[in-house]
This record gives C-alpha cells, structure tokens and sequence, in this order.
C-alpha cells in the first residue's frame, strides 16, 4: 500500500468511526430501540476501539422475536449448506412440500459429474411432501414408500433424509428409517433431524450435517491420493465456481484436491477424504466441526486458508507450502504465485485506481465478511461494517474465546459428538512441538486454528452479529458505504436508498470470486455495480430544472 | 439436464419430485404485502420466514418484509405465545406498521398454537391492529395461503354498515403488480370505481427514487378492507383462487359476487369487461374496443404459426387455466396441462376448455408435478412450454421453447411489471409466443429454408 492510499485509509477510518455529526455509530444503531431490545443488542454490535485488545461480541444466541432477522433455520444450514451439495445424493426433504420447493436450485453449489458420479442429482427436488395425515398419524410410512420410489426410479448408492419442523414434533424417527433402507437396499442413508427450530440459526445445521458425515461416510473408504501433497477444502461449497479455481490453482502448484466440502463433491469421494495430507478451511463456521474431529481422529492437521483475495491467496499458497515444507513444492508455489499475479496485474490495476477509497459493508452468513475484507483491500477499498447472520464468537474474536463460551439451552440442543484416534488410520505428520513452531513468529501459519475476524480490522469499524433490517437500514442512512455486500433480502432496500448492493452469498449469479481469475471478475463486479450509468437517472431532470425559463409575464398578458 | 429422468412414468403415492407448488404461508405473505402500512408475520421458525422473503424479492427483484416469531426449541415444546406478544411489540416499536398479518407455519400448526386467542391476549397501541390466518403448509398449496390470509384479513375487519361505498370490490387473485394496473386501467376505463384487495402494485413495484421506504405508497388500505362489506357487488378473479374469499364476504356480508376466470386471453378478458359493465351500466368505449381488436387482428395475423402447435402450460391453478384458454384462442394443442396445487376443480374447468375447443388428446392434471410432465413431454413432445422458471431445466433438456408466466420467475428481468391480464396483456404473451416460436425455427432450420419475411 502506498503511502498516500494509507492515509485515505486512516481518514476514512476516522470519519467512520466518528459519524457523519461527530456521535458514535454505535449508540446511533441503538437508540431507537426500547430498553430491553436495547440490553440485548448492545452486545451483539460493536465498534472496535483504538487501542483496545480482544473486545468481545455475543454471538449465537436466540434472536429477537419481531426483529426481522436475517437468519434462516436449521434445516437450511443442513440440507441448503452442507448436504444440498453432495451431487451422488438422492436428498429427500421429509416434510411438507415448502422447505424442499425453496432449496431447490436456488444456492449456487455448482457441480458436474466425475469418474465417482454417474448421478448428478443436484438438478432435482425431492420431498415427502407431506399432507395433514401424515402429521396426525405419523410420517414415517410415507417416507419409506417415498424412498422405496426413489430406489425405483433412480437407484441412488446414497439417500439423504433431512427433517423439517413437524417431523421432530409428531416423533418420525429419520434414523430409523435411514438404518432400515441400508438394510433392504443395501445403500448408505442418512437421516439427519435437522427440524427448523433446532438451535438458533443454520448453523445449529451446519453441525447436525457435520456429525453426520463424519459418523458414517468420512473414513469409510479407501481411495488413496495419487500425490505426497493432497488436501481437502472444508467449507468450500463452489458457489460461482469458486472451488474450481482453487482446483486449478493447487494443481499448478502440484497439490492434489480430493474433495471440495461440499460444492461439487461426492460421498463416494468423501469416503477418503481422511487419507489428505492436509485440510485446508475455508467457511470456518460451517465444517470447523469436521476439521476438529479429522484431527482428533485422523491425526489430519487443518490450516485456515483463504483464497478469496489476491493477497490472500498467496499468502495461502505459501502456508500450504511451509505446512509441507518441500522445497520443489515451494518453488513452484512461488513461480505459480509469480505467473498469475503477473497475468492479472493490468486488470488489478485497472480495477483499483478505479476503486481505491471507496469504502464497503458486508453482511454475510459465517466466514465470507472476513474473506472479503482481504479482496476489498487489494482493490484499495475499506471495510466498514462486518456482520455475520450465523457466526459464533470464535469466528469474531478467534478460537482461543472457545472455552471461555457459555452454552446455553439452545446451544445444548444440538448434538456435539466426540471422537476417538482411530487405532489404525490415526497418523500425526507433526509432533505437538514442531507444530507449535510452525505456528510461531510473524511468519507462523494459521495451523489447525482460526484468529477470528476482529484482529484485521481497524478501529472505527462497526461489527454487527445477527444483523437486521433496522440496524441495516441505519448503517446505510449513517455511514453511506459505496457498497454494501449482502443478500437478497436485503439487497432491494440497500439498493433503493442509493447505495450500490451485490449478493455475498450468490454472488448475484456471477463469479468465481476466488483466487487470481475470481478477483479480477469481482474487481469488475464491484467497479460496475457502482459506477452503472442508470445511478445517474435516478433524480429526474425536472427536480433540478425550473419548470418556467424566459420572462415572466406581465399581469394580464400571456406569455 | 434432468439426465435422470426417464420415459418410463411410474405410479408415485409418496414421492414429490420437482414440485409444481410450495407452501400456504408465502401465499399468505404476499396477500398482506398487498396491504397499506402492513407487516406480514410468519409464527414459526426463522427458515420460514426467510424463504419466504427470498423467493418474493427474487421474484419481484424488489424488498419483501416480513418478520418471524423465531421459534426455538423451547417455543415449540411450550408454544409459541410469547414469541407472539414479543414480536408484536418490537415489531410496532422499530417497524411501525399500521398492522400485523399473521400467518402460521407447520410447526405453529401442529403444536397448535391458538391465535385468536394469542392475539386477543395482545396489548396494542392505540390504532393498531393483529389480524391473523391459519396457514397449515400440510394442507393445499401457497394458493390456499393467499386466500385465506385475505379471508383472515376480512373476518377481522369487514362489516356491513349498510352504507353503499359505490364502489365495487375486485379480488384480483395472484397476479403482478403490472397485471393490477392493467385490471385498474380496464375497471376505470369501464368508468367502475373500484377497490382491490390486494393490491400489490406500488408495493411490489416501486420506483427507484435514491430513498428507500419501508412501506412504499400503495397496497388496499385497512379502511378500504373494512368497507368491503358495503361494496357495490364483487367481481372475483380466478375461479380457484377466487371462489372462498368471495364466499366469506358474501357470508358475512351478503356481498353478490361474480367468479371470473383470470381475464388472460380474449374470451375471459370479455368476461371481465362484461362483468364490470354490469356494474356501471355505461357501455364499452371505443378504446378498449380497439385493444380487443387489436389482440384478434394480431392472432389471426400470426394464427399460421401458433396453429396445431403443441403446448405444455404448468403453474398456480388460475393462470394455466387463463394461458390455456389463449393458447386455445391461438389455435394451439394444450396438450399437458398441469397444476401442482391439489384442486380437482382445475382439472374439470381445464377439461371444459378442451372440449369447448375440440381439442382431443390432451391431459389436465391437479396435484402433478413437473417430473411427471417431463416424462409425459419425453414420451410425446411439444413445441412450446409456458410456466415458472423451473421450467427452463426441462425447456433446455428437451429443446423446447419456454415462456416465463406466473410465480417464481426468478430468473428474468421486468416480468412483474407487464401484464398478462386483459387484451394488452394478450398481446404481450401472443408476440411471446410467437416469437418463441419463430425464434426457435430461425435457429434450427435448415439453410436453404431459411426465411428472411415470415
């Protein structure tokens, strides 16, 4: 960064962090709401202090009834995140006919089948569909006639059962069910209650689906990787393509992926994912749970990457290439990092003069308003406000705040299992000191943990959790970002008030975003979202133009 | 695309692949969005809530706001009570809308949380008011959902006074904001002064202006639902949608209804037109004369190419019923007609159609869904599909032309904004049409009988 950048940066910051009429955004955000609203909010939304270390957020507790939330529930974060993207899957929503008809195709997890799928079921919607009788006797027969149609008509290897709220309610046993086509069918199936008022949000989902995977497909199969340096990418769903960028990115550098979880993967695939030599984790927040419990199990380190960036990703490149510590390996990294950078630089730098100062929001699900941040500084822009729908403190303030974490009630509610060193598949690659070394020092690497958000960001910034349509509607009207990224429930009203807005989560249908090509496609993104001729039109010529020119006319006399 | 599917249809009793319906509780979400200064409210689980809101602003590509109870855990063992009254205060207090619409949701439903009671309990601010509907997702469709809410809607507000409003009362049934305007434009030209609940234009379609309102101007205002019962007849529109809300208003206030089909098409269009003269006596000016003259001269202009066509329509009960009667109108084969909303009366009503026209091999089906109509195209093809987006997934696996009509279009731009109701509206879906159609022969003819004037 230039000097003259950095202190646009440091003006920026200052005229954020005292508000447009010198008050705290902060109290601004509050102030309207009633006194116990207030008390709970206050602790969800921050503004980070000069000087300040380790300012703590709340995180993962109930929302506020009335508020108009952003968030969804668990089966989304079950069936919509985790599980939805499994193309070898028939996935069979057991409910009524809504939950299933509104994840159908609608989150942009791109696959194509590969030499593990002839199937590719991601295209389809499938649901019990479920009808008054079913919820007064009981659903469990439908489901297993629906089931046994499945298996008529498209003879899947694996079913998926994912609950929706009633199922919980009127006592389907989805397990059962599940356990009971293996047996007739001879298939995995998985049944997962994942009901919609589990927990507090989709991440309470994102768990359910986690355990899942790692009880009955992850170490069950035996399909070991071709290379010395293989890796998985937890949390990378491939929404626009992201996944496959990184692909084709860690295979120039001569690393092997085995599986992307879950964009474009299979449980055919995901069978081995234990016999990496490495995970490498993108959307923390949502497969931190495997990560840990392929540690614990498998012995299999996780390294917090982030290819969402330039700088980002060659800062990941080259922590994957400390983690291996092969000095071919590191070579070729650099030479890779040094062609692609090379290759997009005139793009960048088109992109950036056009962008640098300008300043940008993002409200996103759990990891992505962090990941960001990294992408928007290569373009010269400042983050100002940070939000997250569903995340957990840890994913603000860093794991070390994880056994400082009070479970709650709703917490308690969803399943946290355990696991053991598997006796003969448990292989440590490094001692507990050589990691700890690995780790040390300015140049130590983001091994099997994650600092957190907060720590990138400046004082001044606004850090909101569970955000809402009042307090989005505020920050627009207060801080005026050039841009403000965030989903479609809330793109509309940002975009209506002036303020350029594009989707995090879809990426408003474009993409990939990731890596060296992804970044150059947002720069453009981004660049056209705010400088699109039709801003322009909006004010009328006539709200500015006196409707009478010439003289006026004398009384009595027309003009 | 869609590689897994097969001619080979099977009877399913259990499973629903590639649905052709959702849920009560977004019907009942847009309904209340066609209300002034009014918060739908979804009692229940967030996911709900925000699946519902999602599909409605990617439809509309405009704000869709509404609120949720976020049930948890603990509110679906106990209820849902005071996530309720919590709601309503925070949702006054930040929201300030004039009224709440709830609706309830699956799980709401089967706990069995009462809401008339629920609400009763409320402590309001002065001028503001709760209304609710049941909207059970296991039961119909988001069809049922739209109707009930606007009979939730009725049940608290209308009554008769016996002091004529003069003015007639129209249920335009689930349209778009730009078919409202047409069906405003045709009741005013039919010098009818009118109310219609709902009424989504302005709300669903609101300018751009640099400000964003929270509640933008339009929507049927709450005095307006209230006088409903003084209306000077009701003309409700979609014989589906239309029937249970007209009934409830007459029961309740002996409000004379007439059931219409959706005016799409030039028959059901006369049929509003005539109804509306009923009603101010005055006689049908020359300008809407033309426009119908205009739709008839463009059919039988473009009738070569649309005649004999085969045409697959799917979608909500009313607007297949009204394309039906179109394609019809245009010489076409309906030859699969389908709805996934489970209303026999679709089936009979799509059935008199066919052999009003003669029409002869073709199927209507209620409670279908769009795996079945692939299989049904694979095993005999057509030229043309009309429907929703999902649609495009059968269009490009079998090379079909496809059409965009009725809800979720989620996929195009500045669809809510044109009408397919009245003859204007005819003559949008017939250049459509066509130029499907043309546009698909252009592509795929062979050299030599390429066709500069067609």
């Amino acid at each position: 960064m230039s000097g003259n950048e950095r202190e646009l940066l440091e003006t920026l910051v200052k005229r954020v962090a005292n508000g447009p009429s010198g008050t705290h955004i902060k109290d601004k955000l509050l102030d309207n709401y009633s006194a116990k609203v207030y008390k709970n909010r206050k602790e969800h939304v921050i503004q980070l202090e000069e000087g300040v270390e380790n300012q703590s957020i709340a995180a993962n507790t109930r929302t506020i009834p009335g508020i108009m939330t952003a968030r969804g529930c668990c089966y989304a974060g079950c069936k919509g995140v985790v599980v939805g993207p499994l193309k070898d899957v028939c996935v069979i929503t057991h409910g009524p006919i809504g939950c299933g008809f509104y994840s159908w195709g609608t989150r942009r997890n791109r696959a194509k089948p590969d030499e593990h799928t002839d199937k590719n079921f991601v295209t389809y919607c499938f649901s019990t569909d479920m009808q008054e009788p079913d919820i007064v006797f009981g659903g469990e027969k439908k489901l297993e006639k629906a089931i046994e149609e499945a298996m008529e008509l498209f003879s899947p290897k694996c079913i998926m059962i994912c609950s929706t709220c009633p199922v919980g309610l009127i006592g389907d046993d989805v397990q059962a069910v599940a356990r009971r086509t293996e047996e007739k069918y001879g298939i995995k199936a998985i049944g997962y209650s994942c009901e919609g008022y589990k927990g507090v949000s989709q991440s309470g989902g994102h768990h359910i689906a986690n355990n899942g995977l790692m009880r009955y497909v992850i170490g069950t199969g035996d399909k070991k990787p071709k290379t010395k340096f293989s890796v998985n990418v937890l949390g990378e769903y491939n929404i626009g393509g992201d996944g496959w960028e990184e692909v084709r990115i860690l295979k120039r550098c001569g690393i092997e992926v085995l599986n992307l979880f879950t964009g474009d993967a299979s449980v055919e695939s995901l069978k081995s994912a234990h016999l990496a030599h490495l995970n490498l984790v993108m959307c923390h927040r949502s497969i931190n749970y495997i990560a840990e419990m392929m540690k614990t199990k498998y012995g299999l380190d996780w390294l917090k990457v982030n290819f969402i960036g330039v700088e980002a990703t060659c800062k990941t490149l080259r922590e994957i290439a400390k983690y291996f510590n092969d000095p071919a390996l590191t070579k070729k990294v650099e030479e890779v990092i040094a062609d692609e950078t090379a290759a997009i630089k005139d793009d960048m730098d088109h992109y950036r003069a056009k962008l640098t100062g300008k300043t940008a929001g993002i409200f996103s699900g759990g990891s992505r308003s962090h990941h960001y941040q990294a992408l928007l500084r290569d373009l010269g822009m400042k983050t100002v406000i940070a939000g997250y729908e569903f995340a957990h403190r840890d994913d603000y303030e860093g794991r070390d705040v994880i056994p400082t974490i009070k479970e709650d009630a709703d917490n308690k509610n969803i399943e946290s299992i355990t696991v053991k060193p598997d006796e003969k598949l448990y292989h440590e690659r490094y001692t507990a000191q050589q990691i700890a070394d690995l780790k040390s020092g300015e140049e130590g690497i983001e091994l099997d943990t994650y600092d957190g958000m907060i720590p990138e960001m400046c004082a001044g910034d606004v850090v909101v959790d569970d955000y809402n349509h009042f307090e989005t509607d505020a920050l627009i009207k207060t801080v005026k970002p050039d841009i403000f990224l965030s989903g479609i429930k809330d793109k509309h009203s940002i975009q209506k008030a002036g303020v350029s807005s594009r989707q995090i989560h879809s990426y408003d249908y474009s993409g990939p975003y990731s890596g060296f090509r992804g970044a150059v496609i947002f720069a453009r993104d981004v660049a056209m979202a705010i400088y699109t001729n039709a801003w322009q039109l909006v004010t009328p010529p006539w709200k500015h133009e006196p409707m009478l020119t010439g003289k006026i006319a004398e009384e009595g006399k027309n003009a | 695309m869609l590689d897994m599917t097969t001619k080979d249809v099977k009877v399913r009793e259990a499973l629903r692949v590639n649905p052709c319906k959702t849920c009560q509780p977004v019907g009942a979400m847009y309904a209340a969005l066609g209300v002034a200064k009014c918060m739908p409210h979804s009692h229940g689980s967030q996911g709900c809530c925000s699946y519902h809101r999602t599909v409605l602003s990617r439809h509309f590509k405009e704000p869709a706001i509404a609120s949720s109870s976020s049930f948890t855990e603990g509110a679906s063992v106990f209820g849902g009570k005071s996530n309720l009254s919590t709601s309503a205060k925070n949702i006054f207090d930040m929201y300030n809308p004039d009224v709440i619409a709830v609706h309830t949701t699956c799980l709401s439903e089967t706990i069995g949380d009462d809401l008339s009671s629920f609400i009763m309990d409320l402590e309001l601010p002065d001028g503001k008011l709760v209304v609710h509907t049941n909207t059970p997702s296991y039961v119909g469709s988001h069809i049922n959902g739209f109707f009930n809410m606007m009979i939730g809607f009725m049940n608290y507000l209308t009554k008769k006074t016996g002091t004529p409003t003069g003015k007639t009362a129209v249920f335009p049934g689930w349209v778009n904001p730009g078919d409202i305007r047409e069906l405003k434009r045709i009741a005013a030209q039919m010098n009818v002064p009118a109310v219609f609940f709902p009424d989504q234009s302005g709300v669903l379609d609101a300018p751009m202006t640099g400000r964003y309102e929270f509640y933008p101007e339009g929507g049927t205002t709450l005095d307006e639902i209230r006088t409903l019962g003084d209306s000077d007849g009701l003309i409700a529109l979609g014989e589906i949608i239309g029937v249970e809300p007209a009934e409830a208003l007459n029961k309740k206030c002996k409000v004379p209804y007439t059931l219409l089909p959706l005016p799409v098409g030039v028959a059901y269009t006369d049929q509003y037109v005539l109804a509306l003269r009923k009603q101010s006596r005055t006689e049908v000016p020359a300008a809407l004369e033309e426009e119908r003259g205009r739709l008839v001269d463009l059919m039988l202009d473009s009738s070569q190419y649309t005649s004999g066509k085969k045409v697959a329509i799917f979608g909500d009960p009313d607007i297949v019923i009204g394309l039906t009667s179109l394609a019809l109108e245009m010489g076409m084969v309906p030859k699969y007609v389908i709805t996934g909303t489970p209303k026999e009366e679709f089936t009979r009503k799509v059935t008199e159609l066919f052999e009003k026209y003669g029409a002869t091999d073709c199927k209507a089906k209620a409670s279908a869904d769009l795996f079945e109509l692939h299989q049904w195209i694979k095993n005999e093809p057509v030229d043309l599909l009309i429907g929703s987006t999902y649609g495009k997934q059968i269009a490009r696996a079998e090379d079909i032309p496809f059409i965009r009509a009725g809800f979720p279009v989620l996929d195009r731009y500045g669809g809510p904004l044109l009408p397919v109701v009245g003859y204007n509206g005819g003559v949008l879906l017939v250049e459509k049409i066509v130029g499907a159609l043309l546009d698909k022969f252009d592509r795929t003819c062979a050299e030599e009988d390429f066709e500069i004037v067609l």
